[in-house]
């Protein structure tokens, strides 16, 4: 579903040019779910930003669903995303000026969906906020922005889910619920899944533990959900 | 992904409704409504006022089309204006001595027809002295109507009996005044109004008989602009067409004055608002591009991306020249209601154009000024979804500002058609813009050395300005920028407003006195003197006609602007001075000083135009039968409306010293005095004294009713200038809400904090004060000195004004806020952040 080959990504700093990626290769199957773990700067965003097409590389190539991303344009690499990938992040990302409703018919509306309103409405219902669908971000509290995003996610069934630290930014109760609803519907829509974190105990729920240091993976672990 | 048009449509359609419904788009729609109703509102009183203008302008030909000849017109003329949904009436004119018994006196008598006079009124009165009041009428078939002076002349009252040529009239009424009695030399003689069927019986038209025939049309606005060149390609060897434009010079003088100062409201108007919607653009562009990131995260192309924009902007034009539209026509309405005692006249209906200029500003200034932030909002990159710190590239702001100014440019060069005022106001504008940022960026760096110097609430406070420093610059120019206009509009509009009204002062010439003999000069200053008046001027005039112009023969010139054809083929009237009169500026060439060794003329510019001159050229005159040459040395402008006598052609002194010269003067007599004129009459036979009030009132009128329309307009001026205030405290609210939220979380104290709101507000609004007030002495200045041509004096009250408006405005709105954030919990804003 996801692969990559001696992917490499290079900035310019102040001081000169920056290696933030080194020749990092994986592969993950359909179904499954994978955990990036590393600690800050380890390239985990950049790596998942460059896996998903929000970024190109310096070098090396990524395939999604069987197509090649670094060969596609910007716009190509959008169309795969709308086709095939949903996102959860740590900040929620939440458009301020649409109520929770609106922002998970969002990506239904981008995608020419007919039913944009029934599907959010469904998968606003699926995760428990259907009496809060007329609010905006503002008036929710972060796991209620969570949960939103989730269902953001979800409601147009992708393939493949990145989620950039989906709990860093809630308290540990909230945190666990959010990880559950995101590990149901996983299995439930049967999604391929890319986790960021630096919790390992969240990354014990995925099939597989990649880490990372100083922009290389340096081991991968297989755990006890595989 | 979709990309056709009509999901676009949908996308961009739902997202603008959003974002309006939560408050997104107030500033930038806001800004949009005020430039398009500033600019119809103006453009629909303007039509409206200049339509009563023209119509009170028109008094003065008693039509708004007039065909003269000296032979009779042919009525094919007629069929052709009726088929132009014109009315028409028809004057014969031609002097004769009218009898009464023994007593006779030369008249003007005035056949007309029914309908005359198509614009203005006849006033008529029963008897001498009687007061007059409005008529409909013209006499009727075997009666006359005689001018007070004819009636003074030949001894009687109504009631007589009067031989007109062959016929014999009764005088049923004292013509008190015709609209059309304008001042020039032709008419000297006493009007005799007659009907035009008694023409025949009174056998005055004779082959070889001065007559002078003219046609009067007039009707709505667009079948008279319709008509004017179908009449004027038909006009025959002799035949003259005149409009409003071209029969009195002082009302012309005060229409054009008029004319751009509305036209300087309104643009001003848009020009603000352009910055308003700019300002207003660059926030939206800034919050969205969070919504951007995401939308291409899943999925949206940048197509997509663009034409929503482009489509959003659409929506927008839309909406703000409807809603523009409307509102300005009911801006005009109000204004025209509230003005309706001082207009005194119910004004015309305005047509359908303003509603299309206030579409084509809303469309220029959207495309100029908020298009180019969105078109950079839709290149921010997906990954910002992952590291916020990643920005669409910067915007090459230089590049883009051009591109809108050029767009508004465009648009006011087609609406105003005076490239001149365009173009001083937008170099005047541009180097506004230059300055204040200058001296903004100077003064913000001068704030740095102020840091340490107080409390904790000034510390905080002008740290923030130097922390902003090109924010902080942004705003003390648009704060300045939009304080300034308030300022040239509260003070500086009033003294020019005033300035061009004390141009004709109550005491201004209401005595025209011609012909006066050279020889009985002295003997007239001593008239007045007598009298314990000061002697006035007399200025000397000889009858030329121009005959080459650098030796070619006018007869044989082709001229390319008809009036220049006209000029050329009369007799003109030539005057000489030392110096110029104040009414007169030089605006090309040099005037002569003392007496020069050859003869130079100086020429009037509009003048000297229609007949293509240059300066050098060579003029030759024939005066009474010799031949006369001089050079052009300058060209001037006239103040018309002075009342004062001038000519279109003044020589240097000496040069017509050997040819026969009357003199002519103006007076201002007041009503109590005027007795004198009778004295004056006595004692001076030969000359004559012509009755200048009926001018001076319809020129007064014109201007008062232009003053007003004007003061009014600058309403929606004051409005764009305090939408700019608007939009610039809006434009770093979001950041300085976050902050002082965030000091609010480290414990500062609520007074601590709006005190260094405050200072920050106080500081940048006391910056943009003084800017302004320099701005405004110094935009007011150039304003009265080159566009309105009046003498401008300095205004202290600015810099008080300026300023203490920049402290309160600026301060006041600054803390209005973020006052939400030291009532409210920190929390909230922190949460919504």
């Amino acid at each position: 579903m996801l692969r990559a080959r001696q992917l490499g990504k290079q900035v310019t700093s102040p001081e000169g040019p920056l290696r933030i990626l080194d020749d990092v290769g994986l592969d993950v199957r359909p179904g499954e779910s994978v955990a990036i773990v590393g600690t800050s700067g380890a390239g985990k965003s950049t790596l998942l930003g460059l896996l998903a097409g929000l970024d190109e590389p310096s070098e090396g190539r990524v395939w999604l669903a069987g197509r090649e991303v670094t060969a596609l344009d910007e716009d190509g690499r959008a169309a795969l995303r709308a086709e095939n990938v949903g996102f959860v992040f740590q900040s929620f990302h939440l458009i301020a000026s649409l109520t929770a409703l609106e922002n998970v018919m969002l990506p239904l509306e981008l995608s020419g969906a007919e039913n944009a309103r029934d599907a959010a409405l469904e998968a606003i219902r699926t995760v428990g906020l259907e009496p809060r669908k007329s609010h905006y971000p503002h008036q929710l509290s972060g796991g209620e922005k969570q949960r939103v995003a989730i269902a953001r996610a979800f409601v147009v069934q992708p393939e493949v889910l990145f989620a950039d630290e989906p709990t860093g930014n809630l308290d540990q109760r909230t945190g666990e619920k959010i990880v559950e609803l995101l590990f149901n519907l996983n299995s439930e829509f049967g999604t391929t899944l890319l986790l960021v974190t630096h919790d390992l105990e969240l990354a014990s729920r995925c099939n597989r533990i990649l880490f990372m240091e100083a922009g290389r993976i340096e081991r991968e672990e297989e755990t006890r959900s595989s | 992904m979709t990309g056709g048009w009509r999901d676009t449509i949908r996308i961009a359609s739902r997202l603008l409704v959003r974002d309006w419904r939560a408050g997104e788009l107030t500033v930038l729609v806001s800004a949009l409504l005020v430039a398009v109703t500033a600019m119809t509102g103006v453009a629909f009183l303007t039509d409206r006022v200049g339509q009563a203008v023209e119509m009170r302008a028109a008094e003065s030909l008693a039509a708004d089309l007039r065909i003269e000849s000296a032979a009779a017109i042919d009525p094919a003329y007629e069929t052709l204006a009726f088929e132009n949904g014109l009315e028409s009436a028809r004057m014969t004119r031609m002097p004769s001595v009218v009898f009464a018994g023994e007593a006779n006196s030369l008249a003007a008598v005035r056949a007309v027809t029914p309908g005359y006079p198509l614009r203005g009124e006849l006033k008529t009165a029963e008897r001498l002295l009687a007061a007059p009041s409005v008529t409909n009428d013209v006499p009727p078939p075997g009666e006359a109507w005689a001018a007070p002076r004819l009636m003074a002349r030949l001894g009687v009252d109504t009631g007589v009996t009067l031989e007109v040529g062959a016929a014999q009239l009764k005088l049923t009424k004292v013509l008190d005044f015709r609209p059309d009695e304008g001042w020039s030399f032709v008419d000297l003689a006493p009007t005799l109004l007659i009907n035009g069927a008694d023409l025949e019986s009174t056998q005055l038209v004779q082959p070889g008989s001065r007559v002078s025939y003219r046609l009067l049309l007039s009707g709505p606005r667009g079948a008279v602009r319709d008509a004017k060149p179908l009449l004027e390609s038909r006009l025959a060897e002799g035949e003259r067409l005149t409009d409003i434009e071209d029969s009195n010079p002082q009302i012309r003088s005060s229409m054009e004055r008029s004319g751009r100062f509305l036209n300087l409201a309104s643009m001003v108007s848009v020009l603000l608002a352009a910055v308003a919607v700019a300002m207003a653009a660059r926030r939206y562009s800034q919050r969205h591009r969070d919504r951007i990131a995401l939308m291409k995260c899943m999925g949206a192309s940048r197509r997509l991306v663009f034409r929503s924009s482009l489509l959003q902007l659409a929506l927008l034009a839309m909406a703000g020249s409807v809603v523009g539209a409307i509102l300005g026509f009911m801006a005009q309405a109000g204004l025209a209601w509230l003005m309706r005692d001082l207009i005194g006249q119910a004004l015309p209906m305005p047509g359908f154009q303003p509603a299309f200029l206030g579409a084509f500003t809303a469309i220029s200034i959207l495309a100029g000024f908020a298009l180019p932030d969105l078109a950079q909002m839709g290149k921010t990159p997906p990954l910002r979804v992952l590291r916020q710190d990643l920005d669409p590239p910067a915007l090459r702001y230089g590049i883009t500002w051009l591109a809108g100014v050029a767009a508004v440019l465009i648009l006011l060069l087609w609406i105003i058609r005076d490239t001149r005022l365009v173009l001083t106001i937008f170099l005047g504008a541009g180097i506004t813009f230059v300055a204040l940022g200058a001296a903004g960026w100077l003064l913000v760096r001068l704030l740095r050395g102020f840091r340490g110097a107080a409390g904790v609430a000034w510390r905080y406070g002008l740290s923030n300005i130097a922390r902003r420093g090109r924010e902080s610059v942004v705003q003390v120019v648009a704060f300045g920028l939009g304080l300034m206009v308030l300022l040239l509009l509260s003070t500086v509009r009033t003294e020019l407003m005033e300035t061009w009204r004390q141009s004709l002062p109550d005491n201004a010439p209401n005595q025209f006195l011609i012909n006066i003999q050279p020889h009985e000069t002295a003997a007239m200053a001593g008239f007045f003197e007598s009298r314990g008046m000061e002697t006035p001027d007399l200025v000397p005039l000889v009858r030329a006609r121009m005959s080459t112009i650098n030796g070619e023969n006018v007869t044989q010139m082709t001229f390319e602007d008809p009036r220049g054809e006209r000029w050329a083929r009369r007799d003109s009237n030539l005057s000489w001075t030392e110096a110029l009169q104040p009414d007169n500026r030089i605006v090309e060439g040099k005037i002569w000083s003392g007496l020069p060794a050859r003869a130079e003329v100086s020429v009037e510019q509009d003048f000297g135009r229609e007949l293509g001159l240059s300066l050098g050229d060579e003029l030759g005159f024939n005066v009474a039968g010799e031949t006369l040459t001089a050079t052009v040395t300058s060209f001037r402008t006239v103040e018309w409306d002075s009342f004062s006598p001038n000519f279109f052609m003044v020589f240097s002194p000496g040069v017509l010293n050997d040819y026969p010269a009357t003199y002519i003067s103006s007076i201002y007599l007041p009503e109590n005095q005027r007795d004198v004129v009778l004295d004056l009459m006595r004692e001076f036979p030969s000359v004559t004294a012509i009755d200048l009030d009926a001018v001076l009132g319809q020129v007064r009128d014109v201007m008062d009713k232009a003053a007003l329309a004007v003061q009014a307009v600058f309403v929606f001026t004051l409005l764009a200038g305090l939408t700019v205030l608007w939009a610039a405290v809006q434009a770093t609210r979001d950041e300085r809400r976050y902050e002082s939220a965030m000091l609010r979380t480290f414990g500062a104290s609520r007074r601590r904090v709006l005190g260094g709101v405050a200072v920050e507000f106080i500081a940048i609004g006391l910056l943009a004060g003084v800017l302004a007030a320099a701005g405004a002495t110094l935009a007011g200045w150039l304003l009265a000195e080159n566009l309105f041509e009046l003498d401008y004096g300095f205004s202290a009250a600015l810099w008080v004004a300026g300023p203490l408006a920049g402290v309160l405005l600026v301060g006041l709105s600054g803390l209005a806020a973020t006052w939400r954030v030291v009532t409210h919990a920190p929390n909230s804003v922190l949460r919504a952040a």
